[in-house]
């Protein structure tokens, strides 16, 4: 086991250094773009080609009566356009994840005889500026005739609520009940029963700098497109856009580089990837789209809002969790583009980190009004462990309990890992309690109460608050039968190629779209321990292509995998490549058995006599260009293609029952709030992010994820918001109005790291990278507990900006009527 | 209305090397930089001025080349981040950005690359208040700053 070292900054596990994995080795990444030299989207340029401008609804819910596109069309150097009409013709709707209601959806690329939301694309514009574009879309004509919209998910159910798709017959898009253990008689044990009416997760996303675009080239002779887009799940873009456009995957060829930022917010841009593919044909000349921050913000991609109604607790007079029972209600906005899978992530942790058996959620999806949902960081997951973290905290509230003690009483505990949940998912390794006590040393957590007294002193409210969260990595997709028992998808899989070229490179293809993770850098990490080189040896091919034959139908770079399925395929290729070294070898030097001979140095060596060395250059060279006389059964190519697939099973759909991912990394975050009572602002005085991802192949690379992921939670827990107002505008449709942290707004930051090795992974490594929610549990966290004795409120909202503080301050009645205990 | 706006001939010197383009009067200095003259490293990520991705410096002054006309660019001389590394050597300050961790996706680095040289011209050791200060105009969305600040303390002590 390894050592843990404590400094004042950060505390850092040693794992014993055996090679290159496990060092903060530099990213081969960083040159470029230091440089400047990366190549995003944008920075592809074609001759002749086009820009795209969509015009947009400006109404939430309207007809549309009527389009007229002739006065766009004949301004010199407008290219052409393409209407809701048109896409209809060309095009089937996408296919449906879902049940009925929401499998009745006719979802098309364009609007088609009406709008659903303010900013919904409705005719596209091509021209041969971008501000052509732009100028000659507001020369489109579209009639309208405005209907009365629904943007509260509470009231989309109301009988005189308006309908937005009138095929599912109401707003209700997908619903399904999940119990597991023995409710009754957990209630029956319990000693007190906390009640609490509604909570609320609000909508937001982690709007990546770099906005969705894509070039896209249609051969007229083949029949395929070239699509160079950023989006992060090529996979899930192919099996939506294939048959819609009537065509098989492989003339869908996807294509990318460096990615500005996806976060999951580029996985559901398939919609206008099909409007660029029909224009390249139309058109007959490249397509160049690249979003407008207002339309991101207008239409991509929102996190899921969820309501979390008629909570009841079943606790013991000590504080142990007996079970609970809550309804969600989850906003899926006007279509279901990943939805409703939502519905069924959420059970990767339904648990949380807690040992409560006995548990009932009764799960409601409905349609709004509003920019559609998609997955975002943390998808789902977050919502639900925001909730589980808020009734840990309300429940210690109420029952004057200690958090900290509540958590440790009821934790998983380190003994029982791996840790099968009530629905069947198998928690790999972890030790939470430890965790904790890691990150209350690293805020100061034995000083706080004189802390307090200091804040007090100057007229300031101190509140303490833990964020406890897991990250569930390596999906496994049979969960998606949870929603729609007809679908075909089970498992997982990721695949990588290792070559060895004429010359002796060693080439490495990635099936992933890295964006900013540092897939390059640990994938060489990998490769270089399996063949003895340096990592400067390896070339890792910056990107994906669809045409390098090293994906498959899950490849992308989404849901916290990439340390299990893509670094797992990278060593299966490696040891395949190794293996054939070393018969190649055998041959070359007249039989040696393959057990004699090890790699070292760049090259292959006969183990008791190392002159007989044999570099992989030669190798290389006799494979692809000299190969004359070598046995015809000889069985070596030196071009190892390997597939990982998770060792998982078809979960349970009857009973909901199965491991759903394979692998659960955890964070604790820790954070102390100073409220001004007399206004609600509040500053995030000290703070501290541990993580626990097994084995972490470049820390460096890893705390900067836990880096990432904290930052994007504070800015979502105090400033960020997808906001509408009652006719369905978005009042914060770009970054002046939709406030991200910048760098005055980043509090003091402690990290700390253990490793719990997963042991069902090759590597022990966990996926990661998205448990940073833990940052809204723990700022939530904080402030109730700066409100304690000063009116008592409990916080109800995820998204707590200074004025909401101010009100929960004056009038704490409104949120104290949320919660309620009773005696069982 | 592309009825209405007129070009005019701009002369810019872009890392030491002088362009003449004609550009719509309309036209931004960003497009003019990425469109017209391919310096695609430098990037857009808002169309509001508050993202800073877009940041170069023009007769040196740090400027959002989203927030400024092609045509006002007219004879200046302008910086961006092509122009940093000297001979492929690459200044203290990008070597510190890759020692630190300071970038992920390395979308916003370009802008950042070009808000901390432009501070540490003027201030070659800048508090860490000084150096929040001076990049509260970059927005980034991967890293969550603080290996920027760490990147920008340690590039302003190797030039020190």
């Amino acid at each position: 086991m390894s050592t843990t070292t404590v400094t004042p900054e950060r505390v850092e596990t040693q794992a014993p250094q055996k090679g290159w994995a496990g060092q903060s080795v530099p990213r081969k990444e960083d040159k470029r773009l230091v440089e400047g030299e990366g190549v995003f989207v944008d920075d592809i340029k074609r001759h002749g080609m086009g820009y795209v401008f969509f015009v947009r609804s400006p109404y939430a819910h309207a007809h549309i009566t009527s389009i007229d596109v002739s006065q766009a069309e004949a301004i010199k150097g407008v290219y052409g356009t393409l209407t809701g009409e048109e896409v209809a013709a060309l095009t089937d709707p996408f296919f449906q994840l879902s049940t009925p209601p929401g499998a009745h959806l006719k979802d098309f690329a364009l609007a088609v005889g009406k709008v659903r939301y303010v900013g919904e694309a409705v005719v596209a514009v091509v021209a041969e500026t971008r501000e052509l574009a732009r100028d000659a879309s507001e020369l489109v004509e579209v009639d309208y005739e405005p209907l009365a919209p629904v943007t509260d998910a509470r009231r989309a159910e109301d009988p005189e609520a308006p309908i937005l798709h009138e095929e599912s017959g109401s707003n209700l898009m997908w619903e399904g009940v999940y119990e597991w253990g023995d409710l009754d008689a957990a209630f029956a044990e319990a000693d007190r029963v906390v009640k609490i009416k509604e909570l609320h997760f609000h909508r937001f996303n982690s709007t990546p700098l770099e906005t969705d675009g894509a070039l896209v080239e249609y051969n007229r002779g083949t029949g395929q497109w070239t699509i160079h887009t950023n989006n992060q799940f090529p996979g899930f873009a192919a099996i939506m856009m294939g048959p819609a456009m009537r065509c098989g995957l492989d003339k869908l060829r996807f294509v990318t580089q460096d990615i500005g930022g996806g976060f999951g917010n580029k996985i559901t841009s398939h919609p206008q990837l099909v409007v660029c593919c029909l224009l390249a044909r139309k058109l007959n000349r490249p397509i160049q789209w690249t979003e407008w921050r207002t339309d991101f913000h207008l239409s991509m991609s929102h996190g899921n809002e969820r309501f979390f109604h008629d909570t009841e607790v079943a606790v013991k007079k000590d504080g142990t969790l007996l079970g609970f029972r809550t309804k969600a209600l989850d906003d899926a906005g006007a279509w279901l583009r990943y939805e409703p899978l939502g519905g069924v992530i959420w059970a990767q942790v339904t648990p949380g980190m807690y040992r409560w058996r006995n548990i009932r959620l009764e799960f409601t999806q409905v349609a709004t009004n509003k920019a559609p949902v998609s997955p975002n960081r943390g998808y789902s997951r977050m919502q639900h462990l925001w909730f589980t973290e808020r009734v840990i905290d309300i429940v210690a509230h109420e029952l004057d309990l200690d958090p900290v003690e509540v958590r440790k009483r009821n934790y998983v505990r380190a003994e029982d890992m791996p840790y099968e949940t009530p629905n069947g998912c198998v928690y790999d390794s972890g030790d939470y309690a430890r965790m904790l006590d890691v990150a209350l040393d690293l805020i100061g957590w034995s000083g706080i109460e004189e802390r307090r007294r200091d804040a007090e002193s100057r007229g300031k409210l101190l509140g303490v608050g833990i964020g406890s969260t897991l990250d569930s990595g390596t999906n496994n997709f049979g969960q998606s039968r949870m929603i729609n028992p007809e679908l075909q998808f089970s498992g997982n899989n990721e695949v990588a190629t290792v070559k060895l070229d004429i010359f002796g490179e060693i080439v490495v293809t990635l099936g992933t779209t890295p964006q900013g993770q540092g897939h390059e850098t640990t994938a060489a990490q990998i490769v270089a321990d399996v063949l003895q080189c340096s990592v400067d040896d390896v070339h890792v091919r910056a990107g994906h292509d669809s045409y390098w034959n090293s994906h498959a139908g899950f490849s992308g770079t989404y849901a916290s995998q990439f340390a299990v399925t893509g670094l797992s395929a990278v060593k299966g290729a490696t040891d395949m490549l190794a293996a054939e070294i070393k018969k190649l070898a055998s041959a070359v030097f007249g039989g040696v058995p393959v057990e004699a001979l090890e790699l070292a140095g760049g090259g292959v060596r006969i183990t008791e006599n190392p002159d007989a060395f044999l570099p992989f250059m030669a190798c290389g060279a006799i494979i692809n260009a000299n190969n004359a006389g070598l046995p015809q059964d000889l069985g070596v190519t030196l071009n190892c293609r390997y597939v990982y697939r998770p060792p998982f099973q078809v979960p349970d759909v009857e009973r909901k029952f199965g491991n759903l991912t394979l692998t659960y990394a955890a964070q604790i975050h820790a954070g102390v709030v100073e409220i001004d009572p007399e206004t609600g602002y509040y500053e995030i005085v000290d703070y501290a992010a541990v993580d626990d991802c097994g084995i972490r192949i470049n820390p460096r690379i890893v705390e900067g994820q836990v880096m990432g992921a904290t930052a994007q939670a504070l800015g979502a827990a105090v400033h960020e918001v997808f906001e509408y107002d009652e006719d369905g505008n978005l009042l914060t449709p770009n970054f002046y109005d939709y406030h991200v942290p910048h760098a005055l707004d980043m509090p003091p930051l402690r990290t700390g790291s253990i490793e719990s090795p997963s042991p069902f992974t090759p590597l022990g490594t966990k996926g990661m990278g998205e448990g940073g929610g833990a940052g809204i549990h723990a700022v939530c966290a904080a402030i109730q507990d700066a409100l304690r004795g000063h009116g008592d409120a409990i916080v109800y909202d995820s998204h707590n900006p200074y004025h909401r503080v101010w009100e929960m301050l004056q009038r704490p009645e409104r949120a104290r009527a949320l919660v309620e205990v009773v005696d069982a | 209305m592309a009825a209405v706006s007129s070009s005019k001939v701009v002369t810019v010197t872009v890392n030491g090397v002088e362009h003449e383009r004609e550009v719509e009067a309309r036209k931004l200095l960003i497009h003019l930089i990425r469109d017209d003259l391919d310096l695609t490293g430098t990037h857009i990520g808002c169309d509001t001025g508050n993202c800073g991705a877009c940041s170069v410096i023009v007769d040196g002054v740090l400027v959002k080349s989203c927030m400024m006309l092609a045509v006002q660019a007219d004879g200046a001389v302008i910086e961006t981040v092509e122009g940093l590394a000297d001979g492929g050597e690459l200044t203290a300050l990008q070597q510190a950005f890759g020692a630190n961790h300071a970038l992920q996706c390395g979308y916003c680095t370009p802008g950042m690359l070009m808000s901390a040289t432009a501070l540490l011209r003027t201030n070659p050791s800048p508090t860490e208040e000084q150096i929040k200060k001076a990049l509260q105009g970059n927005i980034c969305r991967c890293t969550g700053y603080w290996n920027i600040f760490e990147a920008v303390k340690a590039a302003a002590g190797s030039e020190a």
